[in-house]
């Protein structure tokens, strides 16, 4: 992976009348790099991703693809290419023409449209559809056609808009999968916008996640999902059980919150907190132990289990807090052995480590 | 009786199309027939027929005078719905392509003039058009633009501007439906493929509103191959086309059987214009 | 959604191509919104004309020599312009209920049934509409003539008003309006979703119950809405009605027929203003039941 920047939003700002869909979001996209726009609907994901393919246009700051500012250039002419939501087959073209298309328009040659065509419907594996409509096409062959519609123009960079949203959940596995591998063969700059943040973990290199126009954390997947910075990025990505209380001391890098009736926890610091603050304490249910011999850098609180919910691979419980707060906890089913479960009403003692929690303002 | 309805769903629908179905077929399906039988007959001294056999109606149907009025018929319905695509398809395009509570304005704006009297937007034609006392010919010799008034009335140019008013929202409407049903991001594609406008047109937006088009020219051609009120008030007595011939043999002629020739040739040749209009949207429904 | 200091933002960096391209995209933009401007007053100029020159104080339509409403008054005046008024009234309602029944009935077997003959059916309800006027006025001319029905009036006594309606207009109206309240009334029964009426059945409502618990309360916009367009229709109606109608007998656009032919008069854009006014109040009527019935797909007008 090269160092080089790909795309550059400086300080973007969108306004639809009054509406701020983005909201001063800059941001650097390196070369080669599988980059993921993380949000919720209207979250401004969707509007950034338009604004570098040129659909639509900033009303502040500058887009610059390989160092060139983008202005107010047209699609047409910027060297990038966009697979969309609904993949925007033309549905009076066959597979070849719609493939083609691109290449048709940027005039090149004839017999290397016929070759390239070729070479990218191999690539996507869509061997012998050419002459099909996109009509007689699966969700996923036509997804795949979009693919090599836009891959075979070599564009600097590919723009990806919820590709996969509208497949069924075994066919979209599969197609992360391929998408990943595919990003590594060709070697091309993704920028990837989905709400799903299970897709975003599996195939990014890098996410950035996005609520409300703003863009609140850039990073790699483990350093969104460990080390999330606000309590929208911890929430949004992952289950996360949260505790409310004030802070009453300091010690280096972690805080001391008391949390009602009379319960004491640690907590890794966010920058800007101070002595008195109501604080909201988050940690993973992955990361608690039910239970376990007591241990420093632990907190350590007990309740009752409330219910018990098996999913195959996990159980998670509820567990019930003396003020009554319901925290999750997820064990994997590593053993079978029925004296190691919990069953509800259980008095039981959850510890998770210090380094695993965070506190955030209110 | 219940019983029965419930055994056999079909009864249900046709006893409720029965009063449909007989009225229609009196009062329409009928005289359909009738007019086609007519053709065939010998006419009667003041109107009316005589039943004998007569296969002349239609060969008189090719002589010169006749078939110069088919011809033109057609070539003025032609022309009208050359020019009613020249100007409905940019309008069109213009109310598909305006926001949405704009766009249900002009879409009222469009149905105004279409649910008015025809009769009276054709009047309202001939008070401009006048060769003599028309709005148009008064107010330009009157600034003095023009010496002697000019052929606005009376001729081929009248009737297919009374045409293309009268006929020009059945244009406009199935294109803008067309255009309306087109997804954006399918000119976003193009135009993410290195397209630029006028390309974008007409590799994407042109053949896809293909199926408005060839609807709208199918409505507003047959009711123009058919016109009766437009040359009869435009045409100023002079201008005819196939209805006033056809309106002739019944209200002046009294030559029925020939005036149902004709309309048998009339209906024939719209029959003929439809097919050709279904064999093509269907052919279109198989490309996709 | 803070504000920033104007000084920490930057406006677009802009380049020559960019700025070619976005005066490209304005020009073209702007000559689309002065073709569509262009349009509309082609299709409202004539009209609007019309209407300033029934107000006009001469006999001329061309020529404006001030403001009058003298014209309104002789058709008021004027006995044949009035009986004509109220014939098109008369055969516009009693058309339009005879096409609505019929219509909506034919309908609800078109759109809810499954039979043998339906695309026959499809074929005769949609052939009124596609034949043009003048081929249906001929036919049914002969067929009146023909059969021998139809000519004789129906005597009326309104309100002194002495009216003489012959039957064939009726029948002649009432035959193409029920192919038109067919459409409308069959574009809403498709639209309805049949789950509605399964989930009636399912909560014990037998046939008829279904039938007037729910799918003729959510089918009567279409209905309405059908007898609307049937009734504007046959108001503007004259081809049909000036060939089937027999000597003496006038509906208004038959009435205003002869009035061109005998010379143009302001007081011709008198009555084309007044059936002017009457198709907008329709058109609104139209728009408002429908909004009402919330339906928001606009009916396709185009047929």
């Amino acid at each position: 992976m090269r160092d080089e920047i790909g795309v550059e939003l400086r300080d973007v700002v969108k306004r639809f009348d009054n509406v701020t869909a983005v909201d001063h979001v800059s941001l650097e996209v390196r070369d080669g790099e599988f980059f993921s726009l993380l949000g919720p609907s209207g979250c401004g994901k969707t509007t950034s991703l338009r604004m570098i393919a040129g659909f639509e246009m900033p009303t502040l700051g500058d887009i610059f693809i390989r160092g060139v500012p983008q202005g107010y250039l047209p699609a047409y002419k910027r060297p990038v290419n966009t697979v969309f939501q609904h993949y925007a087959l033309f549905p009076h073209m066959t597979v070849e023409q719609n493939v083609a298309f691109g290449l048709e328009m940027s005039k090149v040659p004839k017999p290397d449209i016929a070759r390239r065509v070729k070479e990218v419907l191999d690539l996507v594996h869509l061997t012998g559809m050419d002459r099909r409509r996109p009509k007689q096409l699966s969700g996923g062959q036509q997804q795949r056609v979009a693919l090599a519609r836009a891959l075979v123009n070599h564009p600097k960079v590919l723009l990806l808009d919820e590709p996969l949203g509208a497949l069924d959940l075994k066919l979209r596995k599969a197609m992360q999968v391929e998408l990943k591998a595919l990003q590594t063969r060709v070697g091309i700059t993704f920028i990837y916008v989905t709400h799903d943040q299970e897709e975003a973990l599996t195939m990014s290199d890098r996410i950035g996640v996005m609520d409300r126009g703003k863009l609140l954390q850039v990073g790699a997947p483990q350093e969104v999902y460990e080390a999330p910075q606000s309590r929208f990025v911890s929430d949004f990505i992952g289950d996360t059980n949260y505790l409310e209380g004030h802070l009453v001391a300091f010690r280096g890098e972690y805080c001391k919150v008391a949390v009602e009736p009379g319960m004491l926890l640690w907590a890794n610091n966010t920058p800007d907190l101070h002595l008195d603050q109501q604080v909201t304490v988050a940690f993973r249910p992955e990361k608690i132990y039910l239970n376990a011999a007591e241990q420093e850098e632990m907190n350590t609180l007990s309740g009752v289990v409330h219910e018990v919910v098996y999913t195959g691979s996990n159980t998670t419980y509820h567990v019930e807090l003396p003020n009554s707060t319901v925290l999750m906890v997820r064990q994997q089913n590593v053993a079978t052995l029925p004296d190691t479960r919990f069953h509800t009403g259980d008095r039981v003692d959850v510890s998770w480590p210090i380094a695993s929690s965070k506190a955030f303002a209110n | 009786m219940l019983k029965a309805l419930r055994r056999y769903p079909s009864l249900n629908a046709w006893l409720l199309l029965a009063p449909a179905t007989l009225w229609l077929m009196i009062f329409f399906i009928a005289p359909l027939f009738i007019v086609i039988a007519y053709g065939f007959l010998e006419r009667g001294t003041y109107g009316g027929v005589i039943w004998e056999f007569n296969p002349g109606n239609f060969a008189r149907v090719f002589d010169s005078l006749y078939l110069n009025t088919f011809f033109r018929s057609v070539y003025i319905a032609f022309l009208t719905t050359c020019f009613c695509l020249l100007i409905g398809y940019p309008l069109g395009y213009y109310i598909a392509t305006r926001p949405p509570h704009k766009r249900n304005t002009l879409l009222l704006a469009l149905m105004i003039p279409f649910w008015t009297n025809f009769l009276i937007r054709t009047y309202a034609w001939l008070t401009l058009l006048r060769t003599n006392t028309g709005l148009i010919n008064v107010t330009l010799m009157n600034l003095g633009i023009i010496k002697d008034p000019l052929p606005t009335f009376g001729n081929d140019f009248a009737i297919v501007l009374g045409l293309v008013y009268g006929w020009l929202p059945d244009m406009v409407l199935p294109i803008f439906a067309a255009l309306d049903r087109l997804d954006r991001s399918l000119l976003e594609a193009a135009s993410d493929l290195y397209a630029p406008g006028r390309r974008v047109f007409r590799r994407v937006i042109w053949p896809l509103s293909l199926p408005g088009v060839i609807a709208g020219s199918m409505l507003v051609f047959i009711p123009s191959l058919g016109a009766f009120v437009t040359p009869a008030i435009l045409g100023g007595g002079k201008s005819l086309m196939i209805g006033n011939v056809i309106s002739n043999q019944f209200l002046a002629a009294h030559d029925w059987p020939f005036g149902s020739a004709l309309s048998t040739l009339m209906m024939g040749l719209m029959l003929v214009a439809t097919l050709i209009y279904f064999r093509s949207t269907a052919g279109a429904g198989r490309r996709k | 959604m803070t504000t920033i200091p104007q000084a920490q933002v930057s406006p677009i960096r802009e380049t020559r191509a960019s700025r070619i391209a976005r005066w490209q995209a304005r020009l073209g933009s702007t000559a689309l919104s002065v073709y569509g401007v262009i349009g509309y007053l082609f299709l409202y100029l004539p009209i609007i004309i019309l209407v300033i020159f029934s107000f006009n104080d001469s006999r001329s339509t061309a020529q404006w020599s001030g403001f009058s409403t003298r014209w309104y008054g002789e058709m008021i005046a004027d006995d044949q312009i009035i009986l004509a008024l109220w014939n098109s009234l008369f055969v516009a309602i009693v058309s339009t209920l005879i096409a609505t029944v019929l219509g909506t009935l034919a309908a609800l077997a078109m759109e809810r049934y499954s039979f043998r003959g339906r695309l026959m059916m499809d074929a005769l309800l949609y052939l009124p509409i596609i034949i043009p006027d003048i081929a249906m006025a001929i036919m049914l001319l002969i067929f009146f003539n023909v059969s021998g029905i139809g000519f004789t009036p129906w005597q009326l006594n309104l309100f002194g008003l002495r009216m003489a309606v012959p039957f064939s207009v009726i029948i002649g109206h009432a035959a193409f309006n029920i192919a038109f309240v067919a459409v409308v009334v069959r574009a809403r029964l498709a639209n309805m979703d049949p789950v509605l009426e399964e989930a009636a059945q399912d909560l014990y409502a037998n046939s008829w119950k279904t039938f007037w618990k729910v799918t003729l309360p959510m089918m009567m916009p279409g209905v309405l809405g059908g007898a609307l367009l049937a009734f504007t229709l046959s108001l503007d109606e004259f081809v049909i009605t000036f060939f089937t109608s027999g000597a003496g007998f006038n509906t208004l656009p038959v009435r205003v027929f002869s009035m061109i032919k005998k010379g143009v008069t302001p007081k011709i854009n008198a009555v084309s203003t007044l059936m002017l006014v009457f198709s907008l109040m329709l058109v609104l009527i139209s728009l408002f039941s429908r909004k009402k019935g919330g339906e928001d797909t606009p009916v396709d007008l185009s047929l």
